[in-house]
């Protein structure tokens, strides 16, 4: 797959200042940088994880209010699993807007650096 | 057993919230249409509701959808009958769940955007340059898709049941009140498309948390407390059944039954977004970001499917008879059991209409969801492909028809029991989609045709392990999704075998062909596109501007 030279971006660098030179390999994102991303990944393994343990959390005490530990506990983790998810959330959403704006201030990326940062690795989750 | 008297206050407050949805349904087609879209002419329209659902309709949608009547049923059933595996495990897969596409949905939607996709087949198509890969895709989604719809009748007909109707001796008068139900949905939906459940699910949605959040304080409050709840659950779970000589059912897990837990609440969990109605609800989101606020704010119907999960339990404290028609004991019976028995007629007349407008909510989603994947893969890539989106839309109309109409036909003319064991296979056979889809939303390593044996491997080995699965009691085949990894004796769901057994076939021939140099197809993705947002350009405007600016021909990108 070829990617085209970046010709069409728009050194300006306004959104989509001139829809006729933007091509489909103009980036959208600048670079990512891992951290947010890491973050975001430890925080989304820790929800999936956790809930899917039954050596941790089978067992009938100590119990709440009646119910024992095995049912309050998974329980528990449904906000829990919420809080982990909204860290995530906020974690990569601003990273993402980071590298938007990056884009849209910022002269032209190479389409190259650009496709890395939105492809594969960098790019999760 | 010669039927049940109706209870008339329950019936009519069921039928009026009934009559209400219809309504609404129908007005639901000028819901948030832009003004210059002349009726629902295009798959966009008709099929995603116009692709512009905010995080608060999308969040009811969703809930609305993944949330089943049949899920409102079946889950406490199974606490009721058989206890924790085989039915609290709805929890941690209901948790596990929405990291998981907080993780890979976001691409989807993004290409999808890009791309005009309407369904994920619709992906692997554009990203495979394989029409056949995305005809298994879209044909695991159909066929799996058909027994759910049904079993969202199952979930109608357990609270007809209990309210007292279906007990005529004329087979067609038991199923008429269903028939009408269901004929109603169908004209809403037709007419309406993906607005008709978008808009209903906001009612039901609240029904249900009424219904359940009421139910939860006071029904504990009666039956003297969890304590009480809990202790005659373990007694009942662990008296020693006489045919099998094994205790009824599991009250907390032992760890003979860890694998098998886990593996449920995982395979389930990555299969669910692999149904054709998941991703029709996330790419009628409005942009990328949506289902990622989602994955925060949807865990609240877990915590209420938790909750209902346990009025299984309360159901054995409280000695509730879940008897059907033929005087046999139906275990989906007892939620709404439960309801009626301990109740005002009033509020459970409310919770029942909660549950049966559930049905309607998810039935409507799945047949435009398995209506578009006919038209844009089957019928766009393999009859007309030179299709616009009128025809596509009319097309899909009417296929969601046939859709209900099967599903319809099943229910009454089968056994509810074929519904269940085909609901069973289609899980496992959808989760085999996973792999090309979910890999393809990453990277191109695997090859098109090592992705379709991979898949075919996976839902052989699947459908056999499952037949082989055989009731203790019963002898009857397909007797559950659990089966030992062969040559071991670890039990797990039997989806997640067979899936990791397809992705060991898909890798390894992945090799094999490349070492051989078999072509790969086109991919019509960017590494751009997967993280589009709604206000980035979609490819064809993109194409529209550059062949204006280059009258040569089309851009070179390719």
């Amino acid at each position: 797959m070829s990617h085209a030279d970046g010709s069409g971006y728009n050194p300006n660098g306004e959104a989509f200042p001139d829809e006729s030179r933007v091509t489909r390999d103009t980036a959208i994102r600048g670079p990512a940088r891992p951290a947010p991303y890491i973050g975001a990944g430890i925080l989304l393994a820790a929800a999936i994880l956790f809930p899917l343990m039954p050596q941790l959390y089978s067992f009938d005490a100590p119990r709440l209010g009646g119910m024992p530990f095995f049912y309050w506990y998974q329980l528990l983790w449904v906000p829990i699993s919420a809080v982990l998810t909204s860290a995530a959330y906020w974690l990569v959403t601003k990273e993402d807007r980071r590298r938007r704006a990056e884009v849209r201030a910022g002269g032209p990326p190479q389409a190259g650096a650009a496709s890395a940062g939105a492809g594969l690795g960098g790019d999760l989750p | 057993m010669n039927g049940r008297p109706i209870n008339w206050t329950a019936l009519v407050i069921v039928v009026l919230l009934f009559v209400i949805v219809a309504v609404m349904g129908f007005l639901a087609a000028k819901w948030r249409r832009s003004t210059e879209v002349e009726g629902l002419h295009s798959l966009d329209e008709w099929g995603l509701g116009g692709r512009g659902f905010g995080t608060w309709i999308t969040w009811f949608l969703l809930g609305g959808d993944l949330y089943t009547a049949y899920t409102f049923v079946a889950v406490p059933a199974a606490m009721w009958a058989t206890g924790a595996v085989s039915g609290f495990f709805a929890v941690p897969y209901t948790i596990v769940l929405y990291p998981i596409i907080f993780i890979i949905m976001s691409r989807l939607w993004s290409v999808s955007h890009r791309h005009g996709y309407v369904t994920s087949a619709d992906f692997v198509g554009g990203r495979y340059g394989s029409r056949w890969l995305s005809l298994a895709v879209a044909v695991t989604g159909i066929v799996a898709t058909m027994p759910y719809i049904a079993l969202q009748l199952v979930g109608i007909k357990a609270v007809l049941t209990v309210l007292g109707l279906g007990s005529s001796g004329n087979v067609l008068l038991t199923d008429l009140p269903l028939i009408l139900a269901f004929v109603v949905l169908a004209a809403y939906t037709y007419t309406s498309g993906l607005r008709a459940p978008a808009m209903i699910a906001v009612v039901k949605d609240l029904l249900i948390y009424l219904a359940v959040i009421v139910a939860v304080i006071y029904l504990p409050i009666k039956f003297g407390g969890w304590d009480t709840i809990f202790g005659s659950a373990q007694s009942k779970l662990g008296a020693v059944s006489p045919a099998t000589g094994k205790p009824a059912g599991v009250f907390i897990p032992g760890a003979a039954n860890y694998s098998a837990y886990w593996s449920l609440a995982l395979g389930s969990a990555m299969a669910l977004f692999m149904y054709p109605h998941s991703v029709t609800a996330v790419l009628a989101s409005k942009a990328r970001n949506t289902i990622r606020r989602n994955a925060a704010i949807l865990p609240l119907y877990s915590l209420m499917l938790g909750f209902l999960a346990l009025l299984g339990f309360v159901a054995i404290q409280a000695g509730t008879k879940p008897i059907d028609l033929d005087g046999s004991v139906n275990p989906q019976l007892v939620v709404p059991q439960l309801f009626l028995d301990h109740f005002p007629a009033w509020f459970a007349g409310i919770a029942l209409a909660a549950i049966a407008i559930g049905a309607l909510v998810p039935a409507a989603i799945m047949s435009i969801a398995a209506a578009n994947m006919f038209t844009r893969n089957i019928y766009r890539d393999f009859i007309r492909p030179d299709v616009d989106p009128k025809t596509e839309a009319k097309v899909s109309k009417i296929v969601s028809l046939v859709v209900k109409v099967g599903a319809l036909v099943f229910v009454i003319a089968m056994d509810q029991s074929a519904a269940i064991n085909m609901q069973l296979l289609g899980g496992i056979w959808i989760l085999q989609t996973f792999p090309a889809v979910v890999a393809g939303l990453y990277t191109r390593w695997f090859d098109r045709w090592a992705l379709l044996t991979g898949w075919a491997v996976g839902i052989i080995f699947g459908t056999v392990s499952a037949y082989n699965v055989v009731n203790p009691v019963t002898k009857a085949h397909f007797g559950g999704s659990v089966a030992p990894i062969p040559g071991t004796d670890i039990s797990v769901y039997i989806a997640v075998s067979a899936f990791v057994l397809n992705l060991v076939v898909a890798a390894v021939l992945t090799l094999v062909l490349r070492a051989l140099k078999v072509r790969t197809g086109q991919d019509m993705t960017r590494p751009t596109d997967y993280a589009a947002d709604e206000t980035d350009p979609k490819v064809v405007q993109i194409e529209k501007t550059q062949h204006f600016t280059q009258p040569g021909g089309p851009s070179p990108v390719a």
